[in-house]
């Protein structure tokens, strides 16, 4: 079974299952992944940090929340703590618009925010395919660890 | 950061939305029909407040391939502007502007063309704008992206998402002999936003 994840989500996906989430751009998809119990989790953030932000409800959007909540949702799904490796992708510059407005990096601090976030909770990185200026559709197996990153026109990716 | 969420806002500039597609999307079939020389109809344009879980729904899928024009907005108010075809729509735009020549819309000329049809419905939006609200908007340079409706998307969906989780969209529909289905989506600053209620006389 193929698990969705959308825009400003998260979810939960073990065993030979996959997890997903289509056309990221400047949005990041953060795994984290335990490679002994083969549980999972993905979160879809939007934007880096919810304490510069009022309306920040939906913990899922933000890479310091989202992050921080995936991690309890893992290991309340069975994941070992110790275990947990991370694997990111996403956080494109979709377009180049000579605007004041700090949204166009959006994607890099997205990037940086997770980064920073993984690296506060002491889960390693082990790969990324970040920046660019493309979307990308990503799909994680934990039975492998393999993260795929598709692209138009270019060929598959396998972090 | 303010505290006004899309939710908020919505009833009001709903309508400015609904009345600036009307509008934009009348002076830009004009435009298109005088660009390509042929008869170019439109239907009513709707205005729609989806939620971000919706966005595939609405175009056929996150993975959908679209070709995407995004400017910046400036003078009396600031923002961001968006329109969105398919790749095919697109690629049927350029091919009636510059003849069967032209087939792969990753091209350099069709890249130009396209840019210019663009140009000219967008700017048929902002001058019904500000001839609205009477306050002087300027066109940034604009950037073209072809690539999947979700990645296209994030741009302005990030932008709202400081906001709340929803996003407000004009869809238009402009028939030549294809329907053209166009999505407009126009994100002002928020003290842009309140200028745009108040130069329309309505209450903020």
């Amino acid at each position: 079974m193929e698990i969705k994840v959308g825009m400003a989500d998260m979810n939960i996906c073990s065993g030979t299952d996959s997890i997903t989430t289509l056309g990221l751009g400047s949005c990041v998809g953060v795994v984290l992944w335990d490679p002994t119990t083969h549980i999972c989790g993905m979160v879809h953030v939007m934007l880096p940090d919810s304490t510069s932000i009022r309306n920040n409800v939906n913990v899922a959007k933000f890479a310091d929340s989202g992050i921080e909540e995936l991690l309890k949702r893992v290991i309340a799904k069975g994941a070992k703590r110790q275990n947990l490796v991370s694997k990111i992708a996403g956080g494109a510059k979709m377009f180049s618009v000579n605007n004041k407005s700090e949204m166009l990096s959006i994607g890099d601090r997205n990037v940086e925010a997770s980064i920073n976030k993984l690296k506060e909770l002491r889960i390693p990185l082990k790969a990324q395919d970040t920046g660019e200026t493309y979307g990308r559709t990503v799909t994680f197996y934990p039975e492998t660890g393999q993260y795929h990153i598709k692209r138009v026109g270019k060929e598959l990716k396998i972090i | 950061m303010s505290e006004i969420t899309v939710g908020d806002m919505s009833n009001q500039y709903m309508d400015v939305l609904k009345e600036l597609g009307n509008i934009g999307a009348g002076n830009a079939a004009t435009a298109l029909a005088e660009l390509l020389q042929s008869k170019v109809d439109m239907s009513v344009p709707q205005v729609k407040l989806i939620n971000f879980s919706e966005i595939g729904d609405l175009i056929g899928g996150e993975e959908q391939v679209m070709a995407g024009m995004y400017l910046a907005i400036q003078k009396d108010i600031t923002g961001s502007i968006l329109f969105l075809v398919k790749e095919e729509v697109a690629l049927h735009l350029v091919k009636k502007l510059m003849g069967d020549y032209a087939q792969d819309i990753r091209g350099e000329m069709e890249q130009s063309a396209l840019k210019e049809i663009s140009n000219i419905i967008t700017g048929a939006y902002l001058n019904a704008l500000s001839t609205m609200t009477g306050l002087r908007i300027e066109p940034s340079v604009p950037d073209l992206a072809i690539d999947m409706a979700g990645a296209i998307l994030s741009v302005p969906a990030i932008e709202f998402g400081i906001l709340g989780d929803e996003m407000l969209l004009i869809q238009s529909q402009i028939y030549d002999e294809i329907a053209i289905d166009g999505f407009f989506i126009m994100v002002p600053d928020v003290d842009s936003y309140k200028k745009i209620l108040t130069s329309l006389g309505l209450p903020v």
